[in-house]
């Protein structure tokens, strides 16, 4: 192939990719309603400390870095694009990524509270996807736990000295992962099976979204790199400030 | 050098988002002729209805749907969710644009 045929073809995959993802118009999370009252009020009570501490980490962050700000805005901008594209999977139904582990990485897991709850309100109220009275829920699976694992990972293989753009790839897949995982035990625990209850429930569940989030998590963990690699080349000093970059290895 | 060590990333970040897009596009080429591709969403309310042996009647519904008596307009809701993707690349691509001139400029005066 020449050059222009490969940019061809390239092309009609994006413009495939996008035809495939428009029509279908479910992702996963929970439903509006399918909660008991009493979980839908013990989720919000979870996520109340986290979007304090969150929204005072933010608030002293960019008090201290102004210049942060755009980087926040990009990871909060990241999160709506990633999370607003379903994308078909290897089991023949569609999902959607969380992007998520980005802000997660450059700001720890309290910040992305905030950010993930503004995309989940945003599909809530707009879109019918997810709900209200699931924000809670939904806001811990996607915005808190999965974070938060994402942050560990990362912290972890970077301090055993993996390079940037793997431990980045690692967090990411994996948390996108974990914020099924967690949606499926929130899942399991509001419908418990006759024979089995929770555990036989779980595997159901995890049956379902699993397979279909496999391929969309290393998707997820590939665009994460990218997008860090990027502000890595472009926005050094913004990730120095924030503590991501050290000073002394400017890029 | 600093010059190589950029274009190396750039190969890389160009390499990885094809890497996505094949990953996300080749089921659906394989497949794409059989499967529904509807959302794990969906399949999630039928297990539910599957473990309690009925179907799930939600105790609230969706607010927009409410309020416009129905179910959201396929069309519309697709509409929506290019809004989400919109304002998201928008803010992606203002603030990295900005970030690449003035890298430019910073690196010519640096040439100076």
């Amino acid at each position: 192939m020449t050059k222009r045929q490969k940019r061809l073809f390239l092309l009609m995959c994006v413009l495939l990719g996008a035809f495939a993802v428009s029509p279908v118009s479910y992702g996963m999370h929970i439903m509006e309603g399918y909660l008991p009252v009493t979980m839908s009020v013990c989720w919000f009570a979870v996520c109340i400390p986290f979007w304090v501490l969150g929204f005072n980490s933010i608030k002293k962050n960019v008090e201290a870095h102004g210049k942060s700000i755009s980087i926040l805005a990009i990871s909060g901008a990241f999160i709506f694009v990633l999370s607003s594209l379903k994308i078909p999977s290897v089991t023949g139904s569609c999902s959607h990524m969380t992007g998520t582990g980005l802000a997660a990485i450059l700001f720890g897991p309290t910040a992305v509270s905030i950010l993930g709850v503004i995309v989940l309100l945003f599909q809530a109220i707009l879109l019918a996807h997810g709900g209200l009275t699931t924000l809670g829920a939904n806001t811990f699976s996607m915005a808190i736990a999965g974070p938060i694992v994402s942050w560990l990972i990362y912290k972890g293989l970077d301090k055993a000295g993996v390079k940037k753009g793997v431990s980045v790839f690692f967090a990411a897949a994996i948390g996108d992962l974990f914020t099924y995982c967690v949606t499926a035990f929130q899942l399991a625990i509001a419908y418990p099976s006759q024979d089995g209850g929770v555990a036989a429930s779980l595997v159901k569940f995890l049956g379902v979204f699993a397979p279909t989030q496999v391929p969309l998590a290393v998707v997820e963990g590939l665009l994460t790199s990218a997008i860090i690699l990027g502000l890595e080349s472009y926005a050094s000093s913004e990730l120095t400030d924030i503590g991501f970059l050290n000073g002394s290895q400017k890029a | 050098m600093q010059e190589t060590a950029k274009k190396n990333n750039n190969g890389v970040i160009i390499g990885l988002i094809i890497i996505a897009i094949l990953i996300a596009v080749v089921p659906f080429l394989v497949i794409g002729g059989k499967a529904e591709f509807g959302g794990s969403d969906d399949a999630g309310s039928e297990m539910v209805a599957e473990i309690t042996g009925t179907e799930y009647e939600p105790w609230f519904e969706p607010v927009l749907e409410s309020a416009i008596g129905g179910e959201l307009p396929g069309e519309i809701e697709s509409l929506l969710f290019c809004v989400q993707t919109g304002i998201g690349v928008g803010i992606i691509a203002f603030f990295i644009g900005r970030f690449v001139e003035r890298h430019k400029k910073e690196t010519e005066a640096e040439a100076k």
